[in-house]
């Protein structure tokens, strides 16, 4: 099991200027792994990466990489020799060598005679643009490259530092499936850092959520979303209702009744919904009116006022949605998620 | 196959507006500048050519020709290839590393920059030549001769020390332009601190590195001063000895137009390089390479080169400043020479503002072939060294428009013509920062080209015009062969005057002109490191 382990972070702490950037992470790749670092900006998760990678020192804590201490107490071992592949968020694609040239630049010669470049410029789909300049590049190519420039050289794992955010917005979900399917036929290991929550969703086999410095929560993306540890957590991977409450024998009895909990303990509580799970009926007796719909093509998000002021949102398929000033009545699809008061 | 769909390219690009025409009350003002920038070269292949081929022919193969081509080049090779040994460990030291008080040592590097070559050359020999300042502390040891300055090995010096930054900024900005990631994805690919800085850092710095040793080229081939104060056989020195020994001057003009294609040639060199797309990065601050122990030997290469090149020609400037005043060298007439210099400048400045506008309008506005032409039809006043325009000028006035010759107009109008760029650079990139939306806002309002151009586009541009027109100032100023040549009779300016000085040794008199070109001369250096520290 621990030998399966390419990365662990064991209370890696760093600061600038007196301020803590990241207070004791720590986290656990296995081998094949993509796991996503998620966090607001200036949560610490780039900074995190640049340690794996040997840019910046821990001031404590140790960081192991492909089983050998990389980082500690007395140990730093340069990044050149910690067999840590970097794509950079502006992708740092050496300006005066070819796309070729990029690619074979970790590689050691003989290693570039025997086709590990054409191999990887395959994988990446680059194949008949290796004599182009980085700049005759579109920025989705430019990424590519930058992939396939760390993958060649067959590190231990590969770091992305917001892998999308230089690609305009029609781009970004095409590139987040070509980099998942190469990462996957490379059999790489890899650890990316966003601020977007679908991208982590939807590319990571594994989230860790990172708030202040600190990992709060490490889970499949499934469960992060459905199960989060904490209300800012369910409030930052996604959209999210709070309503308080209170648990008994395993059902949360709240303003739209009484809704199932799986929590073993009985008192005041604060549940969650996610929107998905309030279904709408039109109804002229409803408690709920309708006061705002976003609809954006696949889906569209209700929002509602309750009698109490309490208001709800909840997102329902593409179809003909309800009017602005309409009345409706609220059902609860599944459980809800309560925290403690 | 990935790029985004045509249309969407073009519509990133910014599909091309239709073509507007100028005004006429443009145009004009623009033709007129660019023919009277025409004038001096044209001239001067007119004047080379009037006694025929064979005397062309004759000129250019004969022995002492080939010679002066020949030191030409090699001075222009050596003091190249040295400030660029000289100015590369020091960017990298100055930018890139952990060096004590490295912005101190970064402005300390660049101020030789505004020494005036001759002024370097007037340090040289009085300093180490005879009747020199080490000659006078040795002759009671009864040392009588000192080794010769004069020469190759002086004017080396002399150019080296003083063009040196010009290489320093360009590869420091070049330094500071390029992506520190480019270095941290090289390390984390599996190469070396020392790997990194010759397969990365050396090659994102080459063009920056070529570029600023063409321009020590340029310098050095145009260069009048230093190797006329000592005594180096190289273009400009010979065309001006021709100049004023011989009875026929075609030998002059005819190596004055070789001293041109010669310029033009690296001048051409140097734009080509300086188009290469894809070498630009962003500015995040790089976590500065730790020296340690190799601190020392940085610090003793960056004191001996400020040593050198600026604290010791202040130095004797000083002590000969010093002792003139001790003598009771007269500074009254110093107070004549700057009042000379000032007016001259002046009245360059101004006219330099104002040809510059037209054609910077235009480029700017209307971009097209012929605009585009007018701009570069400016840059002849860099591929012609003061020597050459001078001369060029002298045969015209002397032919042509006699009631011209040795007159304040004449000289201005040569200052104008040498100038020029620096005025059309920086009126341009004034005009560029005012967003057309801005003009047309105006036009939509009601107004006018005439008065949109007055109440919206001169305002805002104005700080940067006003910039062109302090650049041409102060670099008049300094400017010698010019003046040198073409000042009316008895106008002297504080540049004739160090020469004057310097070539009969009176270094004492030379003293206070000299240092009050350089501190003239300082105060655009400022400017640039300020706009560098804040910009």
């Amino acid at each position: 099991m621990s030998a399966d382990v390419m990365v662990r972070l064991s209370g890696v702490s760093r600061s600038y200027n007196g301020t803590k950037a990241v207070r004791g992470a720590s986290l656990e790749v296995r081998k094949g792994e993509v796991l996503g670092l998620l966090g607001p900006s200036g949560c610490g998760k780039t900074t995190t990466l640049r340690m794996i990678a040997g840019f910046e020192p821990p001031e404590s804590g140790t960081i192991e990489v492909g089983g050998r201490v990389v980082a500690g107490p007395g140990v730093n071992v340069a990044p050149e020799r910690r067999r840590v592949g970097m794509v950079f968020q502006d992708y740092a694609l050496f300006p005066h060598l070819s796309v070729e040239q990029n690619v074979a630049y970790g590689l050691p010669k003989d290693k570039w005679r025997n086709g590990r470049v054409e191999e990887v410029l395959a994988l990446a789909h680059l194949t008949g643009l290796e004599d182009r300049m980085p700049h005759e590049l579109s920025g989705g190519q430019q990424q590519r490259v930058a992939l396939a420039r760390a993958l060649a050289p067959e590190p231990a794992v590969v770091l992305l530092d917001e892998p999308f955010s230089n690609l305009d917005a029609a781009l970004r979900a095409r590139v987040r499936s070509e980099m998942r399917e190469i990462l996957l036929s490379a059999g790489a290991t890899a650890v990316f850092v966003t601020h977007d929550q679908e991208e982590a969703l939807s590319l990571a086999d594994e989230v860790a959520v990172m708030i202040e410095g600190s990992v709060v929560q490490v889970a499949p993306p499934e469960e992060l979303y459905h199960d989060p540890a904490t209300p800012e957590i369910a409030r930052f991977v996604g959209e999210a209702n709070f309503l308080e409450g209170h648990v008994e024998n395993g059902c949360i009895s709240c303003l739209l009744g009484e809704v199932p909990a799986s929590c073993p303990w009985n008192g005041e509580a604060e549940a969650m919904l996610r929107p998905e799970s309030l279904r709408l009926t039109a109804d002229p007796e409803g408690e709920a009116v309708v006061i705002g719909r976003e609809f954006y093509g696949h889906d569209q998000l209700v929002k509602l006022r309750f009698p109490s002021g309490v208001i709800l949102r909840s997102r329902l398929g593409g179809g003909p949605g309800f009017k602005v000033g309409e009345r409706v009545s609220v059902e609860v699809a599944g459980r809800a998620v309560v925290f403690p008061r | 196959m990935t790029g985004p769909p045509a249309a969407l390219t073009e519509t990133l690009r910014g599909g091309k507006a239709p073509r507007k025409r100028p005004p006429v009350l443009l145009t004009l003002p623009a033709a007129l500048v660019v023919a009277a920038l025409m004038l001096p070269i044209a001239y001067l292949v007119v004047r080379s050519f009037e006694s025929g081929w064979e005397t062309v022919a004759e000129v250019l193969l004969d022995g002492e020709t080939l010679a002066v081509l020949g030191r030409s080049a090699l001075l222009a090779a050596t003091v190249t290839g040295a400030s660029v040994v000289l100015a590369v460990p020091l960017a990298w030291l100055t930018t890139r590393t952990d060096l004590p008080a490295r912005r101190t040592w970064a402005v300390l590097a660049a101020l030789p920059l505004v020494i005036p070559s001759y002024v370097g050359g007037f340090v040289l020999v009085s300093a180490l030549g005879p009747r020199g300042m080490l000659q006078g502390v040795l002759e009671p040891l009864g040392v009588q001769r000192l080794p010769e300055i004069y020469g190759f090995p002086g004017a080396t010096l002399a150019l080296t020390i003083f063009s040196y930054p010009y290489v320093f900024l360009t590869v420091r900005a070049a330094l500071r332009g390029t992506d520190p990631a480019l270095e941290e994805a090289s390390r984390s690919l599996g190469s070396g601190a020392w790997a990194t800085f010759f397969r990365v850092t050396l090659p994102q710095m080459r063009p920056a590195i070529v570029a600023g040793g063409l321009l020590v080229a340029l310098y050095t081939l145009s260069d009048f001063g230093a190797v006329s104060l000592l005594q180096y056989d190289s273009f400009a020195r010979e065309i001006y000895l021709q100049y004023r020994s011989a009875f026929d001057r075609t030998p002059a003009a005819i190596l004055a137009l070789m001293l041109v294609l010669l310029t033009a040639t690296i001048l051409l060199v140097e734009g080509r390089t300086r188009g290469r797309a894809g070498y630009y990065g962003r500015a995040r601050e790089a976590r500065p390479v730790v020296l340690g122990r190799w601190r020392w030997p940085a610090l003793l290469l960056c004191g001996g080169v400020v040593a050198v090149s600026l604290a010791a020609p202040v130095g004797v400037l000083l002590f000969w400043l010093l002792r003139g005043l001790l003598a009771g060298e007269p500074l009254r007439t110093l107070w004549h020479a700057a009042a000379s210099s000032l007016y001259a400048s002046g009245l360059a400045a101004v006219f330099a503002a104002l040809a510059a506008l037209p054609i910077a309008v235009l480029a700017v506005r209307f971009p097209g072939k012929l605009s585009g032409l007018a701009e570069r039809a400016t840059y002849l006043g860099y591929a012609l060294p003061g020597i050459v325009l001078a001369l060029s000028l002298v045969f015209f006035g002397a032919n042509y428009a006699p009631w011209a010759y040795q007159t304040l107009g004449l000289l201005v109008f040569a200052y104008v013509v040498h100038f020029l760029p620096q005025a059309v650079g920086a009126t341009r990139s004034a005009l560029l920062q005012v967003r057309p939306s801005v003009e047309e806002a105006a036009r939509g309002l009601g107004r006018g080209p005439a008065s949109v151009l007055a109440t919206v586009t001169a305002p805002l541009a104005s700080s940067g015009i006003l910039a062109g027109a302090a650049l041409v100032f102060l670099t008049t100023m300094k400017e010698l062969p010019a003046t040198l040549l073409l000042s009316p009779t008895g106008f002297e300016t504080l540049a004739t005057r160090v020469w004057s000085a310097t070539s009969e040794a009176f270094y004492a008199r030379a003293a206070a002109p000299a240092l009050l070109l350089i501190l003239l001369s300082a105060v655009p250096m400022y400017l640039l490191v300020i706009r560098e520290r804040t910009g």
